[in-house]
């Protein structure tokens, strides 16, 4: 699969995600570290790709979005933003709200396993 | 001939009409070589962000910076306020954070 495809598919195929440098419980990068918390202290859980386990998204995905830096928070498919946005919306509570309403949207659109009645 | 940090702020003035302007170079908080002029970042208050959401900001800053991006500079610290906003603040932008060590790792 062509590597953007492969990145559209993580955004949308996740409520949130968080390509960073390491991973939530090793960060590589001060700036994916406090992003990482920043989910954290949301309370629900979020996907991450490390970004310097692959090469190919490291190189393709600031072209995917038109930005520049890593770490990059997708929510619902959108870019959010990197460190310093996903820092301001933790500080407003902004971040939390998107968070859940975005995991809770998710939860509702996945089909349930018994439930035929539309 | 100017330093990075010169052109980063040449650029951003010219692209924002910022009110207040100021570049860090924060290469030295960072796991590069001397004189890298990798690691910056950039606090602009302007009257352009007024009514702009927070990403469509950093993506003009972002967008000034094009070139420099293109020329090795590598991570950017971006605090990009309206004045009223800055004042809110007792004019100040919040400290970035240490390395842990991935600027130089590649995948």
């Amino acid at each position: 699969m062509d590597v953007l495809d492969r990145i559209r598919e993580q955004v949308e195929n996740n409520a949130v995600v968080l390509y960073m440098k390491g991973t939530p419980q090793f960060p590589m990068c001060g700036f994916s570290s406090r992003a990482a918390e920043a989910l954290k202290s949301c309370g629900v859980p979020f996907a991450y790709v490390n970004v310097l386990q692959d090469q190919e998204i490291f190189e393709n995905l600031p072209r995917f979005a038109d930005w520049p830096t890593f770490p990059q928070l997708y929510i619902n498919g959108e870019l959010v933003g990197g460190c310093d946005i996903t820092l301001e919306l933790q500080a407003s509570g902004e971040l939390e709200r998107m968070v859940k309403e975005a995991v809770e949207k998710a939860e509702q659109g996945a089909p349930a396993a018994n439930d035929d009645q539309g | 001939m100017m330093n990075r940090q010169q052109t980063l702020q040449q650029a951003l003035r010219a692209a924002l009409d910022p009110m207040h302007l100021e570049v860090l170079d924060e290469s030295h908080m960072h796991n590069v070589p001397e004189g890298a002029q990798s690691h910056f970042k950039v606090t602009v208050v302007s009257e352009r962000f007024a009514g702009q959401p927070l990403i469509a900001r950093h993506r003009q800053v972002n967008a000034a910076l094009r070139d420099e991006f293109e020329a090795g500079l590598h991570a950017l610290a971006i605090h990009a306020m309206t004045p009223a906003e800055w004042f809110k603040r007792g004019g100040k932008a919040p400290a970035s954070p240490p390395c842990l060590g991935g600027s130089k790792a590649q995948p």
